[in-house]
C-alpha cells in the first residue's frame, strides 16, 4: 500500500543460480540452481536433466540481470590439483510484480 | 577397478536374490529403527552374524566386490535404512556424508542396497558420477539443484551400488503409493588398498580410455580430474610410474643432470 492508499503490486525476485564450465559468460551451463519467490515452490533436487539456458549470455539475452559473477582466483599453494565445489557460480535475477 | 576411479560407483543390477530382497524389506519395514552407529569400528565379521541384513552382504559375489575395494576384513563403519514415505514429494538436497574428508589415497565404500523395484516415480537415489574427489564439507553444495550427468538410480530389485564415502548424493522424492527403502552401509579398509582386485588385465589399453573419459559437468576443471584419477590409479596399483596423456610425466620433469660446457655432456650432481 503507498502513501496515498492506492495498491501497488509488492515486487518479488526470482533468482537463477548458472554454474558454468568455464570464466567466460558465454562457456557452457554445467549446473542450475532457481529459486522463485513469486510461486513460494521449494527447490527440487533432480527435477530436470537440461539446463535452462547454453550459457549465462544466453539468459542475458532473455532479460535475466547478472548480479554476481565468480572471481577467477588464484591457487593457494598445495590446492593447485585439488577440486571443490563448482567454480563458476553466476547468480542473476528477474523482479516481478506479484498479487502479493 | 579403473571405472571406480573414475565414475566413484559401480553398480551391480540384480545381484541380490529376490527371495532375500523381500526379506530385507520386511524386516527393514518391521524394525525401522534398529540400531546403529553404536558398533562402528567392530570388524564387519561381527555384525549381523544372525540377521537377514547380514544374509546379503555375505554372499560370496558381494564378499567378492567389498574384498577387491577394502581388502578382507573391513571394519563397519555404520548403516542407515533410508526410508521414503510414498507421496513424498520433496528431495533431499545434495551432500557429500561426513564432514571433509582430507584422503586422497584410501577410501570407504558406502554400498547402497534396494531391496525394492526402483522406478523414476520411486526416485530412488540422486548421484553425481565423477564427484568423490571433490574436497566439499558435507551439506555447503545444497545450494545445487541440477548438475549435467546427474544420475537418477534407477534399479530392479536387489540392486547394489557400491560408492566412493565421497560421492555427492541425494535422495529423490517418492511420486509412487509405495513405500520405498534403500539400505545404505559404509565399510572402513583395514589394509593398504593395493592390488586388491583380480588385476590379470592390468595393462589392458582400455583401462586408459576409461580413466580418461570425461566427466560432462566438470568444464574447465576437467584435466585436473584426470590427474587425480592418475594419481588414485598410481596408489590402487602400487606403480608411480603409470601416466596417462603425459601429464604427470611432464609437470614431475626436474632434471638432476647439469650441462657442463667444457666437456660437452651432462653429468649427474651428486650433492643434491
Amino acid at each position: 500500500m503507498s502513501k496515498n492508499n492506492t495498491e501497488v503490486s509488492p515486487l518479488k525476485q526470482k533468482i537463477l543460480i548458472l554454474y558454468s564450465g568455464g570464466s567466460a559468460l558465454d562457456s557452457e551451463i554445467v549446473a542450475w540452481s532457481f529459486f522463485d519467490a513469486t510461486e513460494n515452490k521449494k527447490m527440487v533436487t533432480g527435477d530436470s536433466d537440461e539446463p535452462p539456458y547454453e550459457s549465462v549470455f544466453d539468459a542475458m539475452k532473455d532479460g535475466w540481470r547478472v548480479i554476481q559473477i565468480s572471481p577467477i582466483q588464484s591457487f593457494q599453494p598445495g590446492t593447485e590439483y585439488s577440486t571443490g565445489y563448482l567454480k563458476f557460480e553466476h547468480v542473476l535475477e528477474k523482479i516481478t510484480p506479484t498479487d502479493g | 577397478m579403473a571405472s571406480f576411479v573414475n565414475e566413484g560407483y559401480l553398480r551391480f543390477d540384480k545381484i541380490i536374490p529376490k527371495k532375500l530382497s523381500d526379506k530385507v524389506f520386511k524386516e527393514l519395514k518391521k524394525n525401522p529403527n534398529h540400531k546403529w552407529w553404536l558398533t562402528s569400528g567392530k570388524p564387519f565379521s561381527e555384525i549381523w552374524t544372525n540377521n537377514v541384513l547380514g544374509d546379503i552382504f555375505r554372499l560370496p559375489k558381494v564378499e567378492g566386490i567389498i574384498q577387491s575395494l577394502v581388502g578382507p576384513n573391513p571394519r563397519y563403519d555404520h548403516h542407515f535404512p533410508h526410508r521414503v514415505e510414498p507421496g513424498k514429494l520433496e528431495a533431499q538436497n545434495w551432500h557429500a556424508d561426513s564432514i571433509i574428508d582430507t584422503r586422497t589415497k584410501h577410501f570407504d565404500i558406502q554400498l547402497f542396497f534396494f531391496p525394492q523395484d526402483t522406478p523414476r516415480q520411486m526416485g530412488g537415489t540422486l548421484i553425481l558420477p565423477g564427484s568423490h574427489f571433490r574436497k566439499v564439507q558435507e551439506s555447503e553444495i545444497s545450494r545445487y539443484q541440477n548438475i549435467v550427468g546427474q544420475l537418477p538410480i534407477v534399479c530392479k530389485a536387489g540392486s547394489l551400488f557400491v560408492t566412493h564415502h565421497n560421492i555427492w548424493h541425494c535422495a529423490q522424492p517418492n511420486r509412487s503409493r509405495k513405500l520405498r527403502f534403500m539400505l545404505k552401509l559404509r565399510l572402513n579398509p583395514t589394509v593398504r588398498q593395493i592390488n586388491l582386485w583380480n588385476t590379470d588385465d592390468l595393462n589392458d589399453p582400455e583401462i586408459d580410455q576409461i580413466l580418461m573419459k570425461s566427466q560432462p559437468w566438470t568444464g574447465v576443471e576437467g584435466r585436473i580430474e584426470q590427474v587425480l584419477r592418475i594419481k588414485l590409479w598410481r596408489f590402487l596399483t602400487d606403480n608411480q610410474h603409470f601416466d596417462s596423456r603425459y601429464w604427470l610425466t611432464r609437470i614431475e620433469n626436474e632434471p638432476t643432470t647439469f650441462f657442463d660446457n667444457q666437456q660437452s655432456g651432462v653429468y649427474e650432481n651428486k650433492g643434491v
